[in-house]
């Protein structure tokens, strides 16, 4: 009767539709690039004016920042959501949860990908790092990154957007289970700005795409019983 | 001992949870025989480690918290393998059983959890000189103790009981499928410490009396577990009390 | 089938932790007639239709909505139901036609260029589709969750106070519109206090208090 739209169609309209509400509201994506500046300005405040130790540890800072502005976009992300009960509303139209779950993974990742490449020049700015060994492998590391944070996030949030305290038990729930990415992360980034001579970050990546895989699986899996209710 | 002795036992206490879960009559009194093997192994176990044991070869005396650390740890994680079988048993059929049995072996994982944690941190300072090392399975005990930490604060900060069972069920899901990756990356990310030692490698003697605190242990967990889920069974029955549902009347013409 | 019942209830229960929001409640609605809903807040009235709707499943008893189970079956008959209620499911950053679009693409409806703009006019918030549903006011957003029913051609309307918030020009379109619904077989359920106009609109009546099934006095 009514033509089902495929799976995929459908995360794509999900995907559009959180870039649409992002470009109406360009101001929370500005407070979020602002966010993880002053965070990335007081690394260096904390650390001491150091050039060298800044540079070595430029990485881990980079993805720190990323780390606690995904929480803030995470949050916001189902904020929307549960605003008028939206994604109730997505549900009953019918839209697939599973096309969802892939929609919002990907609108939180790219979210988080435009501002990891909005953070690159600041990095320079601040830390003295070289962006020009291996550029394209970068962005590799900095996307897979973004996606690793989004999958169990995007899962997590729709969790603790109706629970009390949610801004704490967002990061709660998901620090711990984002520890293995945050290692493969910043490996990956150091080794693909700073020499790497043994040739240690084809591992890294390997993890970084594991982590992904085995995430985007299991939130597949489990968003439905969280975005519907019994 | 062959291998297989240790996944039996661990089989023997869920089948006694699960006893004890299923068949009111077994209720009353299963966990006192238990309760007292653990007891009794429990004082046992202060000769063997603390007297019959030698010192260890490199840690000497230091090296005997080792027999209750590593049980300790070794609880925690079978608790939260219960914790998990109970979430997808739970997804895959709603029960408020496997709910509180959920409960009650997330909170006694992070009661041996955290004990274990911190014997470790003790037997850091005067082996490595510091109170925290790197160790990764240091490490990836501490970041499953902290997502286990989370999930009993979902828990609480959830009202409704059936959301409360589903979104803790799920997020159980989540935190289990991190420990490998935890484990495995902690270990590569740091790969300076020693071997992970094997029963193996280590003196015969103690292995033995690893195992009898293995088993002391695993007498507690098993009472923990039942008592803390008669307690999870009681507070939701009370918080779900509900009038009987009557027949409708019948209906005016 | 003898008739086709769109809803059907069997002695459904639905608890919310420690309360029944509805209890051993049975009841039969014929497709294409229509339901009048009454009772007092908190009687249940809410609970019923987002069973109906799918947006919830019952605790107890068996719900059928078209001859589907409503959970078993329910990715068939989420197409053909629809639900305006309190929350009006909108994106509160996009403009009204931003939103309808949305649902028509989700339900295969994209193609259609003057589906969105029809239905706009209908609903008088042309010369507002451009605008945040965030500036709309409550009247505004219950005529734009009307118009996302219109878009559906659902067989089961769930209208959940319709005329709230409208003013009285208003509520005469929406008499309208339910007396359209009805005329193209669609059962409405519709959950009011105001009794004499929800009666004047429906064929049968289910007046709940506690979640129960009694007698409307």
């Amino acid at each position: 009767m009514t033509p089902k739209i495929p799976l995929l169609a459908a995360a794509w309209l999900v995907l559009k539709k959180d870039w649409q509400i992002e470009w109406r509201t360009r101001a929370r994506l500005t407070a979020i690039i602002f966010f993880s500046l002053s965070t990335l300005l007081l690394f260096s405040f904390a650390v001491g004016p150091d050039i060298n130790t800044l540079r070595a540890h430029a990485p881990g800072y980079l993805w720190l920042a990323l780390l606690f502005a995904s929480v803030l976009s995470l949050g916001e992300s189902f904020r929307i959501e549960s605003e008028n009960q939206a994604l109730t509303g997505l549900v009953l139209t019918p839209v697939e949860p599973r096309a969802i779950f892939v929609g919002k993974v990907f609108g939180n990742a790219s979210l988080l990908f435009v501002l990891s490449l909005v953070l690159l020049p600041v990095t320079v700015a601040l830390y003295d790092v070289d962006l020009s060994r291996a550029p394209l492998q970068l962005v590799l590391v900095l996307f897979l990154g973004s996606v690793g944070i989004s999958a169990p996030g995007t899962v997590y949030s729709a969790i603790s957007a109706n629970a009390r305290a949610r801004d704490v038990m967002l990061p709660l729930l998901l620090f711990p289970v984002l520890i293995p990415l945050l290692l493969a992360a910043v490996s990956a980034t150091r080794f693909t700005l700073q020499p790497d001579p043994q040739e240690q970050v084809g591992g890294w990546l390997k993890l970084l795409t594991a982590f992904d895989l085995i995430y985007l699986s299991v939130g597949f899996l489990l968003f439905p019983k969280v975005a519907e209710e019994d | 001992m062959p291998p297989f002795v240790p996944l039996t036992l661990f089989a023997l206490v869920v089948a006694a949870i699960i006893a004890h879960v299923a068949v009111p009559s077994v209720r009353g009194w299963l966990w006192k025989p238990i309760a007292g093997l653990g007891a009794f192994m429990l004082v046992a176990l202060w000769y063997l480690g603390l007297v019959w044991a030698p010192p260890e070869q490199f840690m000497s005396d230091v090296g005997r918290i080792l027999y209750v650390h590593v049980p300790h740890v070794w609880m925690a994680l079978l608790a939260f393998t219960l914790n998990v079988g109970c979430a997808v048993a739970y997804l895959m059929k709603k029960s408020f059983v496997t709910d509180a049995l959920a409960e009650s072996a997330a909170e006694v994982g992070v009661y041996f959890g955290a004990v274990g944690v911190t014997m470790g941190s003790i037997w850091a300072r005067p082996t490595w000189g510091v109170w925290w090392d790197w160790d990764p399975r240091l490490i990836s005990t501490t970041v499953m103790l902290l997502a286990y930490v989370g999930y009993l604060a979902l828990r609480s900060f959830t009202e409704d009981p059936e959301r409360r069972a589903t979104w803790s069920a799920v997020a159980a899901i989540l935190s289990y499928v991190s420990l490998p990756i935890v484990w495995f990356s902690v270990r590569w990310w740091n790969s300076l410490h020693q071997v992970q030692s094997s029963p193996s490698t280590v003196d015969k003697p103690m292995v033995q009396v690893l195992r009898w605190g293995a088993i002391t242990l695993l007498c507690f967990l098993y009472v923990f577990i039942v008592k803390r889920y008669q307690i999870a069974r009681s507070r939701q029955t009370a918080a779900m009390e509900l009038p009987p549902l009557e027949a409708p009347r019948p209906e005016a013409a | 089938m003898a008739e086709q019942l769109a809803v059907e209830a069997v002695d459904i229960s639905k608890r919310f932790g420690a309360r029944w929001a509805l209890a051993r409640l049975s009841f039969g609605l014929p497709q294409g007639r229509s339901l009048l809903l009454t009772g007092h807040n908190g009687s249940g009235k809410t609970t019923l239709l987002r069973l109906i709707a799918t947006a919830s499943f019952p605790t107890a008893g068996t719900l059928r909505v078209l001859g589907h189970d409503a959970r078993a079956g329910r990715d068939q008959l989420r197409p053909h139901v629809a639900l305006v209620s309190h929350a009006s499911f909108h994106y509160e950053d996009l403009t009204a036609a931003q939103n309808l679009t949305l649902s028509a693409k989700f339900l295969g409806r994209g193609g259609e260029p003057n589906l969105v703009p029809e239905l706009l006019e209908r609903m008088g918030l042309s010369e507002r589709a451009d605008s945040p549903v965030r500036q709309f006011s409550a009247g505004m957003r219950k005529r734009l969750a009307i118009a996302r029913l219109l878009m559906k051609a659902p067989k089961v309307a769930l209208l959940d106070e319709p005329f709230g918030e409208l003013d009285p020009a208003g509520i005469k379109q929406m008499e309208g519109l339910i007396r359209e619904l009805q005329s193209q077989g669609t059962s409405v359920v519709l959950a009011t206090h105001l009794v004499e106009q929800g009666q004047s609109l429906t064929n049968e009546r289910l007046h709940l208090a506690a979640g129960r099934k009694v007698d409307a006095s």
